[in-house]
């Protein structure tokens, strides 16, 4: 005898791999039951097309024709049953899907994209540090208030109205987006510009009795007046 | 714990190496490990007024290229123990400093050191940026005038924005040394007062040095001030505001006029 004609075996490698199943869990009337499903269908069709489906009879005490015609059911609704759960093997015939058991809970990640708090964008900004020198603060978005000076050599740029707790020795523009609302105040000026809405005026323009006091400049009609706070 | 110090300024000629060469001397005299790092590449002085000129082998740049290694570049003063010097090439520009260069030179100096003083070139370009980059602590050297206050304002802006503490959300201690301060000027009002510029930069005092010929006279000889004349007044205001930066509470002296005799019997006269 030559054993050497014997093909040599490839061993079966088997694996475990475990799924994520839905399980739906009929309960009586089970016309009723597929009519909720139907509802459920209509406000997302497809939504269990090509997923694994397992069908969970224990809350429920149907025969053997009972459910042939449950599967069948819903394999015209488009679910395919991966598995039957919850029911004695006697209650399965062999075109039946298999009896599973051993399944486990988990969370069910939804579909649905979670909502993104959207936050309206901040209205103004506070900057509790003075402003160098060839610092530029751009805030198109609304007021800017410092809690601090404004050197010499520095900018401010403000969709909005700008507030300088210190001395304003830098340039200062507000309103920069077309709002001739817009002021500035400060707490001592001695502003090297000052603009609001594209309307400006130089640190000459300004009058010497304002200087080094509390001051605020808004728009008249396109006439820039700055005048003494209090 | 070793602290780098960036004496830095913005404008030139307001006395940022003499400052360095001062409070780092100043320095190695309470008995710290001091080292002073010239960043001024092409345009180099700390050398000259440490009087080390004639001993310079390496430098800074070649240790950050990698030529040479840092204890060779390291010159040590003959007249302090504990006082050493890491002189700028004179040969080469800015361009050849490297973030990453000076961080590791930097690092190694924080191994041996107490004290690392970076006296920083004027302006604010790279090797500006470079010597306060990996500062801990800053002496902003600043004279009573206007543009040496907007200037110095402008580089405190950069120490709050671009150095490796600000990034990582720290702040760089930061001292203001006003220097040149002279009393006959202040008193007929030519000079900027002592509170606007500290109300101006909002940013604490840690001396003021008045203007003095005593000055002048050890950048000529070589050697920082506090060594040359001790008892000369720019040297003891030096001398306090070491001993502040040490955590010390020393009180402040705006230097005055000293009137003498004579200048006494001819106030009368004229009046």
């Amino acid at each position: 005898m030559d054993d050497n004609a014997e093909p040599t075996r490839q061993p079966v490698r088997l694996r475990g791999r475990s799924y994520v199943a839905f399980v739906f869990a009929p309960v009586v009337p089970i016309i009723e039951w597929l009519a909720e499903l139907d509802a459920t269908l209509a406000r997302s069709p497809g939504f269990f097309v090509g997923k694994p489906v397992v069908l969970d009879l224990s809350a429920v005490d149907l025969s053997r024709p009972a459910i042939q015609h449950l599967v069948l059911s819903l394999e015209k609704r488009n679910i395919r049953i991966l598995g039957i759960e919850g029911v004695d093997v006697s209650a399965l015939t062999p075109s039946m899907p298999p009896l599973l058991s051993g399944g486990r809970h988990c969370a069910l990640q939804q579909a649905e994209p979670e909502k993104v708090e959207v936050k309206p964008p901040p209205t103004s900004l506070l900057l509790d540090t003075p402003v160098r020198s060839g610092q530029s603060i751009y805030f198109p978005d609304g007021d800017v208030t410092v809690l601090g000076s404004v050197s010499s050599g520095a900018e401010i740029v403000a969709g909005g109205s700008i507030h300088v707790y210190g001395t304003l020795r830098g340039r200062a523009m507000a309103g920069v987006n077309g709002n001739s609302m817009a002021r500035i105040y400060c707490q001592r000026i001695e502003a090297e510009l000052l603009a609001i809405d594209g309307y400006y005026q130089t640190a000459e323009e300004l009058d010497a009795a304002l200087r080094n006091r509390p001051a605020q400049a808004w728009l008249e009609g396109d006439i820039m007046r700055v005048t003494p706070l209090n | 714990m070793a602290k780098v110090l960036v004496v830095t300024s913005g404008k030139g000629g307001v006395g940022k190496t003499t400052s360095t060469a001062a409070m780092g001397a100043a320095l190695a005299q309470s008995g710290k490990k001091v080292v002073v790092v010239d960043f001024d590449v092409g345009l180099r002085n700390l050398d000259l007024v440490m009087g080390a000129e004639r001993r310079v082998v390496f430098d800074l740049i070649n240790v950050v290229q990698g030529v040479a290694k840092l204890p060779q570049a390291l010159i040590r003063d003959k007249r302090l123990e504990g006082l050493w010097l890491l002189p700028a090439s004179q040969t080469k520009d800015k361009e050849a400093l490297t973030d990453e260069g000076v961080g590791n030179v930097i690092a190694e100096l924080r191994k041996t050191f107490d004290w690392i003083l970076c006296d920083s070139p004027a302006g604010i370009e790279r090797g500006a940026t470079l010597a306060m980059r990996f500062a801990d602590e800053a002496l902003i050297v600043t004279n009573p005038e206007v543009s040496s206050v907007r200037d110095s304002d402008r580089i405190i802006g950069l120490l709050d924005s671009k150095t490796v503490k600000a990034e990582n959300g720290e702040r760089v201690e930061k001292h203001v040394l006003i220097t040149r301060y002279d009393p006959a000027r202040a008193a007929r009002g030519e000079m900027i007062s002592i509170e606007d510029i500290l109300e101006i930069l909002a940013t604490p005092l840690l001396g003021i040095i008045p203007e003095s010929q005593d000055v002048l006279r050890a950048s000529n000889v070589g050697s920082p001030v506090t060594l040359n004349n001790p008892a000369s007044a720019p040297a003891r205001a030096y001398l306090d505001a070491t001993r502040r930066l040490l955590g010390e509470t020393v009180p402040m002296l705006v230097p005055t006029e000293r009137k003498g005799l004579m200048d006494l019997l001819r106030g009368r006269r004229a009046a």
